[in-house]
């Protein structure tokens, strides 16, 4: 079967993208680092929603082989929706704080330095049907799994047309089911 | 290309190109009637489609706004989202996968065949399988439909042999690449299949059927059929005989225009159709036009859909390929034995990754939701679509509160599943699930119905005026001149994907229709 290398590649493509970015994730991309929460970019939002909600994007969605610039730019989505929206702008500050708050009582701690995953899960669970985390997790669920960088490391390999299709690229190349 | 005066009162207008309008449009002009088609999508050509799901949802999909109510779970996970249909010159045809089943005799006759069923509105159609076959061939040999007329199967992908293998192991008998409106060899101006794997997002190699690039430009090379693209009907005109004089509708540029026509056929899918003519009421027509019934709108099916995904230890790449041709046939039956009536087929399908994240378990997430992605390469999928029951309350309505940019109030969709719905879907996750497991399947995944595709039934047909909306020919009982050319017709849904029907019982019309216009009765 012809199967899809998974690994990252850490290439310049992916260099002058997160320089476009974000200059502290560069920095440590290239060191072969990966970016800290703390690396994403608010121009609108309050740089602690911010990342709370790389935490938080993370916590919904957790791929362990996927570098944190990939939730970062995920994220990216939350600033542009709160420059172009006020409504949008309150409720991810409020609902970043609410739940910070939470955190800070049950753990002393805001919710992004709690350290067990379990337990900022436990968080999130807390406010399962808020409008705010209704609202991260429906935007998240389409920016961080639509991103083209990405689907490579799923084993998805996107546009197939401008290749042919798969008519000679392994649409019936399966080689290990059991012969009937 | 034609182009007709707005006040020519000898046109057609038919409202919707898809598979009803599309199809009943070149009909209509092959047979020397002049026809306006008036399309609220644009005119996406081959080379606009997009290999990228939500690229091209964005720029295919109908997505003006629409509410949902009842207990279906679309009604939670996607409030504004009931169908996954098309707004584009093509209609659904440009989205649909390409499956072409023909009914089975006893889907005609649901009430004989399946009794008195409690809450479900169940009727006969006014039609039989034997009058509806020569069209069906007919059809098939329009859209050239793999395993008829001599044309040969599709090869099976990956997804499929999955399938295949675990159908055999359990003694399933009728497993194969399905019929396909899908050339598997260059045929009527158009390649073969290239396996490109996006059937859903606009066939680029033109191998799929759709009237995008089949019926619309072969009526238009006869200098009597005009595509109207942008152009959002608004409502169906009448007299004061109650005869139908023509259609309002709002033009690309936001103006109203008026288009007379000496007949209207209404071909906007199951859930616009009813819409349209629920908002064409007037002093003579209270309750909406062809609605003495009352049965606008209502028996409301959307088929018992469900998908199983199973991971497997090795890859699948469900993603390469034809995505729905593939097809086990054994559960098509009615056997009540099994706890339900109606049958189910199942189909291969598969989803991009963009589409799996928003589709596999809507609304869910933690490690479990985003375990199911990182097996994305290694996993398989069916689609079970089965007969879903007509209810008298699952219906279309117009919204009392939410408006269109014209004005007009939007579809209100509510659906709640029947108990033999349940059931169904129960048994076919069952036995999706075991086939999978038959060849190793680590985990079974079982994904909720998505925005409808199939929408059906809203205007139904039927033998008495009392009991719906249209006749045997989709002609409305109340108004001669006005018919319904779309799924909306549907008497009950069957157990199969329903285009080829509505293809045939729109090349049926056709004849039908130019047969009256000629004995001048319309």
């Amino acid at each position: 079967m012809r199967v899809i290398d998974k690994r990252a590649r850490l290439g310049r493509r992916l260099f002058l993208r997160s320089a476009a970015t974000a200059v502290p994730a560069t920095a440590l991309a290239t060191a072969g680092i990966d970016a800290p929460a703390e690396a994403a970019n608010a121009e609108v939002l309050k740089p602690d929603t911010m990342a709370t909600l790389v935490r938080m994007s993370r916590d919904l969605y957790p791929h362990d082989r996927l570098a944190t610039r990939y939730y970062i730019k995920a994220c990216a989505t939350f600033d542009e929706k709160a420059a172009a929206d006020a409504t949008v702008r309150a409720m991810l500050d409020e609902g970043a704080a609410t739940l910070d708050a939470a955190s800070q009582a049950r753990f002393r701690r805001a919710y992004r330095d709690v350290p067990q995953e379990t337990d900022r899960v436990a968080l999130l669970e807390g406010i399962r049907e808020t409008p705010f985390l209704n609202k991260v997790r429906s935007d998240l669920v389409v920016s961080l799994y639509n991103q083209p960088d990405l689907w490579q490391r799923f084993g998805y390999e996107g546009s197939s047309f401008e290749h042919g299709g798969y008519i000679n690229r392994g649409f019936d190349d399966i080689d290990w089911l059991p012969q009937s | 290309m034609a182009q007709f005066d707005l006040n020519d009162d000898g046109v057609v207008v038919i409202v919707g190109s898809g598979a009803g309008g599309g199809t009943l449009g070149n009909e209509l002009a092959q047979r020397g009637i002049k026809v306006v088609i008036l399309e609220a999508g644009a005119r996406n050509e081959i080379p606009d489609f997009i290999n990228d799901e939500w690229e091209s949802f964005a720029q295919l999909a109908w997505t003006d706004m629409r509410t949902t109510g009842g207990t279906f779970r679309l009604a939670r996970d996607f409030p504004n989202l009931p169908a996954w249909i098309v707004k584009s010159v093509g209609g659904t045809t440009t989205h649909w996968a390409g499956a072409s089943l023909r009914f089975q005799a006893h889907e005609f006759k649901v009430r004989s065949t399946y009794g008195e069923l409690a809450g479900a509105n169940l009727l006969d159609w006014p039609l039989t399988l034997a009058e509806l076959e020569p069209w069906y061939d007919r059809a098939e040999s329009k859209m050239g439909v793999t395993g008829t007329h001599g044309i040969p199967r599709l090869p099976g992908n990956n997804n499929f042999k999955v399938m295949a293998a675990g159908a055999a192991k359990l003694g399933y008998r009728e497993v194969h690449t399905g019929n396909m409106a899908i050339n598997s060899r260059p045929r009527d101006g158009r390649g073969s299949c290239q396996q490109i794997g996006f059937c859903f997002q606009g066939c680029k190699s033109g191998a799929k059927w759709s009237t995008l690039y089949t019926e619309i430009p072969k009526g238009e090379e006869t200098g009597r059929l005009e595509v109207r693209p942008n152009a959002m009907v608004a409502r169906i005109e009448h007299d004061d005989a109650g005869k139908v004089t023509g259609v309002l509708y709002v033009d690309e540029g936001g103006r109203m225009q008026r288009q007379r026509a000496r007949v209207v056929a209404v071909a906007g899918n199951s859930l616009e159709s009813p819409r349209l003519l629920l908002n064409s009421a007037s002093s003579k027509f209270p309750d909406g036009l062809a609605n003495s019934s009352g049965q606008v709108g209502r028996n409301y099916m959307r088929h018992t859909t469900a998908t199983v995904y199973a991971a497997f230890e090795r890859p699948v790449h469900m993603f390469r390929g034809t995505t729905m041709a593939g097809i086990i046939r054994d559960e098509s039956k009615n056997d009540p034995s099994r706890g339900f009536v109606g049958g189910y087929e199942m189909e291969t399908l598969s989803l991009g990754l963009p589409f799996m994240a928003a589709f596999v378990n809507p609304g869910a997430w933690g490690r479990d939701y985003a375990s199911i992605l990182d097996d994305y390469a290694n996993l398989a999928g069916m689609w079970i679509v089965g007969e879903d029951m007509p209810q008298a309350d699952n219906r279309i309505t117009l919204d009392p509160h939410e408006k269109d940019r014209n004005g007009l109030p939007v579809a209100h969709v509510a659906f709640s599943d029947h108990p033999n719905d349940v059931a169904m879907r129960e048994h076919g996750f069952r036995q999706g699930s075991a086939v999978y497991e038959a060849v190793g399947a680590t985990r079974v995944i079982r994904t909720p119905p998505y925005p409808s595709t199939h929408n059906l039934g809203t205007n139904r047909m039927s033998e008495r005026p009392r009991d719906g909306v249209v006749n045997r020919f989709g002609q409305t009982h109340d108004i001669p001149n006005l018919f319904v050319s779309d799924g909306s017709q549907f008497t009950s849904g069957a157990g199969c994907n329903p285009t080829l029907t509505i293809v045939a019982l729109a090349m049926r019309q056709a004849e039908h229709i130019a047969e009256r216009m000629g004995r001048r009765e319309i």
